[in-house]
């Protein structure tokens, strides 16, 4: 193969993976704009969309069960937000991202108790594991753009959502100036509510459609939630498109250092860059410095 | 003023507590336990530095496995890597004869020569400090998750690089770590009948930690560390050094872990790359907030059983599942430590069988609480 | 020789010109007031002279040295000091600790010396605590030393924040609207703190928006308006500058001229 193709392989993977890393940083960001946590949990959500798609598969048609694993995390995320969050008013964000930290490892165990710790996967959405699409001389699998499609309309979506629906602007008023929100006549309590449900909701579409590629396991979420994390940062809190770039930027780095580096060092790599930049830039590449500055009124 | 014990008697019950432990324990028959009650004494000790970090200066630290690997992993590489195969230069020949060395015999009874672990602790301390400082003075600048991020990339790339380096034995961590004796007749070491030896080794090392850290909270450090916490530009106005004064805390709380692994690694006689993972470093900090972060005794206390419950495996496969639940419940209902609400009890208790007749600025005005100190805590920790 | 030498100062946020080039002096021994409406830019003038922010261009001058791009901890040192618009206390601490935090920049032992009790440590915790205790009387909030700083007083708030700034041992005090959100009896008692204040031989740098007081206390008032400087001189000077009286005072002024 020509190493011009091998190039476009190893960049179309890392969009893969990158398109991941960017929903779960998305799913950050949801809740993080809503709550000021990052809910450490986030990579549980992706988990349970495998799990309980794989489930489900064995008894309904695909599609239906995909629809139903969505739904079912987006209730868990929900009831996590309403049963904990809700009740938390008076603790401290670090309090309350411990909170989501002990929430993730629950959630891991659960699903060890309630599956096993085997390897499960759904079937590829169209084709098999050998089937591959040819793209400039790279071969693909379908799946492959199915993830990638999945991801882009998605994000489409949740934009389309926060920039021109009344609760999608709402929601991300809510932490950045919860009077102000409040005056406007906006249920604050319940924007969380929904923050909580719509990123776990597109978590668990993330962990269907990899789930043909990467498996799924019950160990899976917190990897995947420390790169989300990292890819929120990177393109700055507060902005879920940034965090597309910023997953996008992670999975390619990822990518290209797995082809040129040991297999070992290839996250290295990726938090060696993240450092950097934030060194250089303290809030990301796209964050707005705010807090505590010395304004003062 | 509050009824308080005096520091000074607390730390005497303390310690006559932890004494009173060993003859507890074989007079139960339960001797067994005194080992991952040494570990988990260990383990506090990095807890109780993360306390000084995030508790007082108010800076998350996700990084902090990074710093228990460090101390351990030096020191492991320097006690079992043998010497007396390199080239011998005339300064390697002098060497070798120092009391620097130390000619053993290794896991398969061939004779070796290697650093002493007196050399090995102070290589990994130095080291630990260099360490600190490069990456502490860059990170501290930042806030928040953007801080609680860089840490933790930090702790991933040290994870890393010793899974994938052959010196430091990749994914199987090193082992045949010699015994460190310490002088005074003293042994760091895992051998059966060293057991009630180490146990208070591990006890004296965390009560003096403690003490030292009690002292430095009550100080002019400790209000300007706390000063940064709650306002850093109100500090800073007040003439203290914030940055310096963070990084200092850092600097020191890694010296703390890095101490931490060194012993725990002549203990346990081996080190694994699992010590620098991303789950451990969290643990440390969900620790240190299960304790109250600001409140040493609890953090103590609190990070000692949590670590010893879950090292003697007490709840089998659901060990996770109840430290996780541990945890939930702890931070969510007692977000100060679990200390000060007892404290509260006990006060109210012993006020009950009191006459009433306290009418100090604290009988006059009751501060509201926790409700208040949680939310204010909010503004500063994550701005 | 003044005490502070303003020269030429300018700052902006992103587009906004916050101070521009405002040049002044204060002399030893004087109490001079900052007046002008607000987003004036007073507040960021007293957070570019205690290091908060850097300005763009200009020099600052203390006493006999230049602290230009100073840090806030080197200027505290050499002697200025200040009150927040807000009070900034430290919640988590007492009323107490909060003023032994002003002890700081004058004392000096660190952390190897504080963990180890080192001799000679305990004694200067000694005197930080009684030195506080002082600064407390002084400013008549001893009963309250122990109470936590969260559960004051709007007012007391204020005093302690005076408190912990005069623990610093200052030349140079900065107060940046300590008169707002007092009543008129609280307002009486800040000025005759202020002059007292003076009265020990530390400069005062006032910004206030309650005339009355002002014109009471002031040696000398800079009038800033969006930035800039547009007057400056005695009060009675102030009170009868027409671009004073038109851009900003308006009858508030002729209300304190006729009293
Ligand atoms: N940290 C900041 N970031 C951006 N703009 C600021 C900041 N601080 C002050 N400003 C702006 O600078 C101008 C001057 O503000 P300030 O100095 O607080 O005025 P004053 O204290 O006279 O009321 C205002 O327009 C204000 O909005
Ligand atoms: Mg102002």
């Amino acid at each position: 193969m020509e190493s011009g193709n091998l190039e476009l392989q190893y960049f179309l993977s890392g969009i893969t993976k990158g398109s991941i890393y960017a929903v779960v940083a998305i799913g950050f960001n949801l809740i993080y704009s809503a709550t000021g946590v990052l809910n450490f949990a986030q990579g549980e959500f992706v988990m349970l969309g495998g799990m309980v798609a794989v489930t489900l598969a064995r008894f309904v048609p695909l599609p239906v069960a995909l629809a139903g694993a969505v739904a079912i995390v987006a209730l868990v995320g929900c009831l996590l937000e309403i049963l904990f969050f809700r009740r938390l008013q008076r603790h401290s964000i670090l309090h309350l991202v411990i909170i989501t930290i002990g929430l993730s490892i629950v959630l891991q165990e659960i699903a060890l108790h309630l599956w096993d710790e085997k390897v499960r996967s759904l079937p590829y959405f169209t084709g098999n594991e050998i089937s591959s699409l040819k793209f400039f001389g790279a071969a693909i699998s379908p799946q492959v753009f199915w993830v990638l499609a999945t991801v882009a309309v998605t994000v489409v979506l949740l934009h389309i959502f926060l920039k021109y629906t009344l609760p999608g602007r709402a929601m991300r008023a809510g932490s950045s100036n919860p009077s102000a929100a409040m005056l406007a006549g906006i249920n604050i309590a319940n924007m969380r509510t929904l923050a909580f449900g719509l990123s776990a909701a597109i978590g668990a579409l993330a962990g269907c459609v990899i789930s043909p590629i990467t498996m799924t396991h019950y160990e899976m979420g917190a990897p995947l939630a420390i790169k989300g994390f990292a890819a929120a940062i990177l393109g700055g809190l507060g902005n879920p498109m940034a965090a597309v770039l910023g997953g996008l930027m992670v999975g390619v780095l990822e990518a290209y250092s797995v082809s040129r580096l040991p297999a070992a060092y290839s996250d290295v790599t990726v938090f060696a860059v993240l450092l950097l930049v934030l060194f250089a830039r303290p809030h990301g590449f796209w964050g707005r410095p705010g807090g505590e500055s010395v304004r003062e009124h | 003023m509050k009824p308080r014990l005096k520091p000074g008697l607390s730390f005497t019950l303390l310690a006559a507590a932890l004494i009173v432990v060993p003859w507890i324990l074989r007079w139960a028959d339960m001797e067994y336990c005194l080992t991952q009650l040494t570990m988990s004494l260990y383990y506090a000790i990095v807890v109780l530095g993360l306390c000084l970090v995030m508790g007082y200066a108010g800076q998350v630290s996700l990084g902090h496995g990074a710093f228990f690997a460090i101390g351990g992993y030096t020191s492991a590489v320097l006690t079992t890597c043998d010497v007396s195969k390199w080239q011998t230069a005339a300064w390697l020949g002098w060497i070798k004869q120092s009391p620097f060395c130390m000619a053993r015999e290794d896991l398969f009874g061939n004779p070796i020569l290697t650093l002493s672990p007196w050399v090995a602790f102070f290589a990994a301390m130095a080291l630990a400090f260099v360490v600190a400082n490069l990456i502490g003075y860059p990170a501290l600048r930042l806030r928040g998750h953007y801080l609680a991020m860089a840490t933790l990339g930090f702790g991933m790339i040290v994870n890393k690089v010793i899974l994938g380096t052959a010196f430091t034995g990749a994914a199987d961590g090193i082992n045949g770590v010699p015994e460190w004796n310490l002088g005074l007749g003293l042994t760091v070491s895992g051998k059966r009948a060293l057991r009630i030896e180490n146990y208070f080794i591990a006890s004296g090392l965390l009560l003096l930690l403690l003490v030292l850290l009690h002292n430095l909270v009550r100080s002019r450090v400790g209000r300007a560390l706390q000063a940064i916490h709650d306002r850093e530009t109100a500090a800073n106005a007040m003439g203290i050094n914030t940055a310096l004064y963070k990084l200092k805390a850092f600097v020191l709380s890694a010296l703390m872990a890095a101490m931490a692994g060194v012993f725990l690694t002549h203990y346990t006689a081996g080190i694994g790359p699992s010590e620098a993972g991303a789950l451990k470093s969290v643990r440390y900090v969900a620790l240190a907030a299960a304790g109250g972060m600001s409140s040493l005794w609890g953090v103590t206390g609190m990070s000692t059983l949590l670590n010893y419950m879950s090292l003697r495996g007490l709840f089998g496969s659901y060990d996770n599942a109840v430290f996780g639940l541990l945890l939930i419940g702890i931070v969510s209902l007692a977000p100060e430590g679990p200390l000060k609400p007892l404290a509260r009890l006990l006060r109210r208790f012993v006020g009950a069988c009191r006459p009433p007749n306290a009418v100090g600025p604290d009988a006059a005005r009751p501060d509201n609480g926790p409700a208040r100190r949680a939310s204010d805590q909010t503004q500063c920790l994550f701005p | 020789m003044a005490l502070l030498e303003i020269d030429n100062v300018r700052h902006s946020f992103g587009g906004l010109v916050a101070i521009d080039r405002v040049s002044f002096e204060v002399a030893p021994g004087q109490i001079k007031s900052v007046i002008g409406p607000n987003g004036a830019g007073k507040t960021t003038l007293f957070n570019i002279v205690c290091g908060l922010l850097r300005p763009e261009s200009g020099s600052i001058r203390f006493g006999d040295r230049s602290i230009t791009g100073f840090k806030p901890y080197q200027i505290a040192r050499a002697g200025v000091s200040r009150t927040f618009q807000n009070p900034s206390l430290f919640l988590q601490m007492n009323v107490l600790e909060n003023v032994m935090v002003g002890r700081h920049c004058r004392t000096r032992w660190e952390f190897l010396g504080c963990g180890v009790r080192w001799p000679g440590q305990p004694k200067e915790e000694a005197a930080i605590r009684e030195a506080a205790q002082t600064q407390l009387e002084y400013v008549g909030l001893a009963h309250l030393a122990e109470c936590p700083a969260g559960a004051l007083a709007f007012g007391e708030r204020r005093m302690v924040e005076l408190a912990r700034a005069l623990a610093t041992e200052p030349q140079l005090l900065l107060l940046d609207e300590p008169g707002s959100g007092l009543n008129t009896r609280e307002k009486a008692d800040l000025g005759r703190m202020i002059r007292r204040v003076r009265e020990r031989g530390v400069t005062i740098l006032l910004v206030e928006h309650d005339m009355t007081l002002v014109m009471d206390l002031s040696d000398a008032i800079l009038v800033l308006h969006n930035g800039a400087r547009i007057a400056e001189g005695t009060p009675s000077e102030i009170q009868n500058d027409d671009k004073v009286v038109r851009v900003y005072l308006g009858g508030e002024m002729n209300h304190v001229a006729a009293s």
